[in-house]
């Protein structure tokens, strides 16, 4: 069966390793800082200034001084930091941080995403994206297989305006966690009781798929 | 020289129509909102504001919106303003989008002296058309020129009046950049002090940076997206 998001956010924390600094995207992103395996010390960073998230505030203690990059009112662990937009993004630029998980409209074979813009209908702005997919030395894309007209949003090439080129290295799906190298999406698991003919079928770019692919464990 | 000025009225003196201004905060997080209300009163029009962030329709530069008081807006992102969009899409209102970590070293570098750096943000998107590339490290970067501003406006927690400023946590923002990066800065202010009452180890922004300091006398503080968890 195909993983719902909250599954898609536990396959994602499986990434995660002791010790790293972490900046997690808007929507499905977000939900990978509930998942984080027991034993391991992780520190979330939000690009609007804040490292060492806590989770949401009780209600009648939420802080308008105090939100995440979602703009979501948020509460801070001990040992947390408030800094500036310009040292935030020194922390992005200058590789200290060491995983960003964002989601993604469109991400082509050779690791382009597309996540900012519509041209002629949506036009949000790309925020932090740009700077982050520039930066990051790991980048995992938290997306649907496909948009809601059915199509593959794993594709040869990306037709939406890009956020950046050649970045993203690894994807998880509701259907698979493919990884992005020499050009083409490398099928990887798939998630439990999903067929491989059901990822090939929905995936547009080049797919390789290896003699056994393993269901993932959650 | 005395910083400190009365009221919104005083700390907002001089700002005129065509002006470019930058406006601090994240989201409505962190906005100078005192001061925005009386650029609506003054109704000074085709401004350029340099902001992350276009306020909600009914608050923040959302207000500015709806007046059509802004030419052009330069953000980094405007998910949450339909009349923004709007006027975007229809084209009256100019608009260049930036990355945020370049926006935020674009006024970090307009108030340092540095008036222009490489970096490898938006590289291969249409940020960076029309742009020079050069290879650091086998890898390419832009350039990005720096920004300055007629007048910034940002917003602090606490402030003496020898304008020193005082953030509180993440209405911090974009606040320190800008206040650097204004050929006039005004700091909005919850609670002005006398200068000595804060402790030097903490200043944030130091006082060279802010010309005007008044205390806001209303601070609504509006939240965008309130999220709780169930005790």
């Amino acid at each position: 069966m195909a993983l719902d998001k909250i599954g898609i956010a536990k396959r994602i924390a499986q990434e995660l390793r002791d010790g790293w600094y972490v900046n997690l995207g808007i929507g499905i992103p977000t939900l990978v800082a509930n998942y984080v395996p027991e034993g391991l010390s992780v520190e979330f960073q939000s690009e609007n200034g804040v490292l060492g998230m806590g989770p949401f505030p009780f209600d009648g203690e939420e802080d308008a001084d105090l939100i995440n990059a979602g703009k979501q009112t948020i509460t801070v662990k001990s040992g947390a930091a408030f800094f500036d937009s310009a040292t935030s993004f020194a922390m992005i630029r200058g590789k200290h941080v060491q995983l960003t998980v964002l989601g993604a409209m469109e991400v082509s074979e050779n690791g382009d995403i597309a996540n900012w813009k519509i041209p002629g209908k949506m036009v949000k702005g790309m925020g932090g994206a740009m700077d982050l997919v520039a930066s990051a030395e790991n980048i995992i894309v938290a997306m649907m297989h496909s948009n809601k007209a059915g199509e593959s949003k794993l594709l040869k090439t990306c037709s939406l305006p890009l956020t950046g080129v050649a970045c993203v290295k690894k994807i998880v799906t509701e259907l698979a966690v493919l990884e992005i190298k020499n050009g083409s999406f490398h099928l990887l698991e798939r998630a439990p009781g999903v067929s491989v003919e059901e990822i090939v079928a929905k995936t547009e770019g080049a797919l390789v798929i290896p003699k056994s692919v393993p269901e993932m464990v959650l | 020289m005395n910083k400190v000025v009365p009221n919104v009225g005083g700390a907002l003196k001089g700002i005129k129509s065509g002006m470019t201004l930058m406006l601090g905060g994240f989201g409505l997080c962190g906005i100078p909102e005192n001061a925005i209300k009386e650029l609506v009163k003054m109704g000074v029009r085709d401004l350029t504001c340099i902001s992350n962030n276009a306020g909600v329709d009914d608050y923040g530069l959302g207000l500015l919106l709806q007046g059509r008081q802004i030419k052009k807006m330069i953000s980094s992102y405007v998910g949450e303003n339909d009349e923004f969009e709007r006027q975007m899409l229809s084209g009256e209102l100019e608009v260049d989008l930036i990355p945020q970590g370049s926006l935020a070293e674009r006024c970090r570098a307009g108030g340092a002296g540095i008036p222009a750096f490489f970096t490898p943000a938006g590289f291969g998107t249409e940020v960076a058309e029309g742009k020079e590339v050069r290879m650091f490290n086998n890898k390419p970067h832009i350039l990005e020129h720096a920004l300055t501003a007629d007048f910034a406006i940002v917003k602090a927690w606490k402030g003496d009046t020898e304008g020193n400023l005082i953030y509180k946590a993440t209405a911090m923002n974009f606040n320190p950049m800008m206040a650097m990066a204004g050929k006039i800065t005004v700091a909005e202010v919850e609670e002005l002090v006398p200068a000595g009452t804060l402790d030097p180890n903490f200043i944030h922004t130091p006082g060279i940076f802010v010309q005007r300091i008044f205390q806001g006398e209303v601070f609504e503080k509006r939240i965008e997206q309130r999220t709780v968890r169930t005790r």
